[in-house]
């Protein structure tokens, strides 16, 4: 067995057996979903924009990977104070290992996350275009869950506690959020924000997953898929590196 | 098999550990002793490629923590003295994953796993969650862990804090059958003088982060002109209580219980 998969394993069992934080961590994107969805829906609809809630399902997936790959990664901030990372850490096996394991332990979590959501978004209303286009859908999924497991380790490996969480959270992962498009359509935007907009790689992974799911592409499938690995592959060599320097 | 010398920790303005020299042979069973706050711990997590110190040199089996931490790690097993378990695993869970990351063979570590289990009164609970354990039998846990591949330096950061008589012998007689047999090297702190008197075949003082003496547990005694190893140590360290502010790690864990993280 290696030590990635036990890792990997380790991740995947403290999620399964989180019930009660599974259920709970589905209640704010089907709060989004629900009331942006119907809420916003005659609005959108009046701009000729079509349904919102075809528009906006896209949106909230990606938007749970987000949260869940980002807090599972900081998972790394509790395992610090509850003593387990040092567990991990005085073991005679590379730390890059340790940070692969953990990370895709992360990433899977959130890729769950997101199909349970991606569930709740069918039952509620949500259609997609054509089936067949769901292996990418899947991909894109994936490729937001690595990159933004391995932003959260990166950040866990340089916070010494979570007290910084409040800080990450609101001048880090929120604009993510907000400016990727998950919300609304990204064109037709005021100069200084569509330029930003470009700057957030979750818009990149918005705008895939809505492609593979309804259709229409803001920058195109293969400018999406690159910016996306590309990132991806930055923040693992980062976050490698940071980990490998953690001291407790 | 470690070498220390001129060895210097500081936090800021505060110096933890001050220039402490010292050498463990191979082979041999050392106790590093002193009152709360002394820099035990912060010492060990320099020996053990866990902090960088801010100045002198570690040698551990000849080899340097900082350069080539890899190659050390290879070399030690550690019991740490704050809890390290993962409280989602069952305690199985909890021994395999050591296993794994110390590259103990399967065969060898479900023998061993279970061996050490049943040794330590845990086989019955194997299958729980640990974080429904009691202190005692999580600490237990570690201690198993800690026994379960053979590394050539054992350090035990006070393995016995809270733990009941029973397990208290146990583990020093595996601790002894393991040095004797395989040649262990060991390395403990503890605040039980008795223990350290029977199991150590040297002491360090160390105090305000600094050692304030050295030898086998006689001549601590003479030394002080002391009969008991307890009393030694008063003489050296003094009678005053050194208060410690809670650490962030206790109030960390007042938080995760705020939010029902029960570990
Ligand atoms: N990360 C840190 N930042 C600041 N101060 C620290 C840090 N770690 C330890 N200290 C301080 O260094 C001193 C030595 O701590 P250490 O944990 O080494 O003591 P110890 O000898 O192991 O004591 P005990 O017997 O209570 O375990 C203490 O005063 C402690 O508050
Ligand atoms: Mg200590």
């Amino acid at each position: 067995m290696s030590v990635i998969y036990v890792l990997w394993l380790r991740e995947l069992r403290r999620y399964v057996r989180s019930r009660t934080q599974i259920v709970a961590s589905l209640g704010q994107p089907l709060l989004y979903l629900v009331v942006l969805g119907f809420g916003l829906g005659p609005v959108f609809q009046k701009a000729g924009q079509g349904s919102y809630l075809q528009f906006v399902a896209p949106g909230i997936i990606a938007m749970t990977v987000l949260f869940s790959s980002i807090f599972s990664g900081m998972g790394l901030l509790w395992d610090r104070q509850f003593g387990f990372l040092r567990e991990t850490l005085v073991a005679p096996v590379p730390r890059i290992q340790v940070m692969l394991g953990r990370t895709l332990g992360a990433a899977t979590v959130a890729m769950c996350q997101g199909l349970l959501v991606a569930i709740v978004c069918f039952v509620v209303g949500f259609r997609v275009a054509d089936p067949r286009a769901l292996p990418v859908a899947l991909l894109f999924m994936a490729l937001i869950a690595c990159l933004f497991s391995a932003l959260g380790t990166a950040i866990g490996s340089v916070l010494q506690n979570i007290q910084g969480f409040q800080l990450i959270m609101n001048f880090l992962v929120m604009p993510i959020f907000f400016l990727s498009g998950a919300l609304y359509p990204l064109n037709n935007l005021p100069g200084v924000l569509s330029i930003v907009t470009r700057l957030d790689p979750l818009a990149y992974g918005v705008d895939g997953l809505r492609t593979a799911l309804m259709g229409a592409s803001q920058f195109g499938l293969a400018a999406d898929g690159s910016v996306l690995v590309l990132v991806a592959m930055m923040l693992l060599f980062i976050g490698s590196y940071l980990f490998s320097k953690i001291q407790v | 098999m470690i070498q220390v010398e001129h060895l210097v920790k500081r936090f800021g303005e505060f110096t933890a550990v001050d220039d402490i020299s010292f050498e463990v042979r191979r082979g041999e069973i050392f106790a590093f002793l002193g009152p709360n706050g002394a820099g035990k711990t912060t010492t060990i997590k320099m020996l053990t490629t866990l902090a960088r110190p801010t100045s002198g040199t570690v040698e551990i089996d000849g080899l340097d923590p900082n350069g080539s931490s890899h190659e050390v790690r290879k070399r030690f097993g550690i019991v740490f003295q704050d809890p390290s378990l993962d409280g989602d695993l069952t305690a199985y869970e909890n021994m395999e994953l050591h296993g794994v990351l110390y590259h103990v063979p399967r065969k060898v570590r479900v023998e061993r796993i279970e061996q050490l289990l049943r040794l330590f009164e845990l086989w019955e609970r194997g299958n729980q969650q640990v974080k429904l354990f009691s202190g005692g039998m999580k600490r237990r846990l570690e201690i198993a862990r800690g026994l379960l591949h053979t590394p050539k330096i054992l350090f035990l950061d006070e393995p016995t804090l809270g733990l009941d008589p029973q397990t208290r012998n146990q583990l020093w007689t595996q601790v002894k059958h393991l040095n004797q047999s395989e040649g262990v090297t060991v390395f403990l702190t503890t605040h039980y003088m008795d223990e350290a008197d029977r199991v150590a075949q040297r002491i360090a003082v160390i105090d305000h982060g600094k050692i304030v003496a050295q030898g086998s547990p006689q001549e601590l005694k003479q030394q002080t002109s002391r009969d008991s190893l307890e009393e030694a140590f008063l003489a050296l360290t003094g009678s005053t209580i050194r208060d410690e502010a809670a650490s962030s790690t206790d109030q960390m864990r007042q938080f995760g219980k705020l939010w029902g993280n029960r570990r």
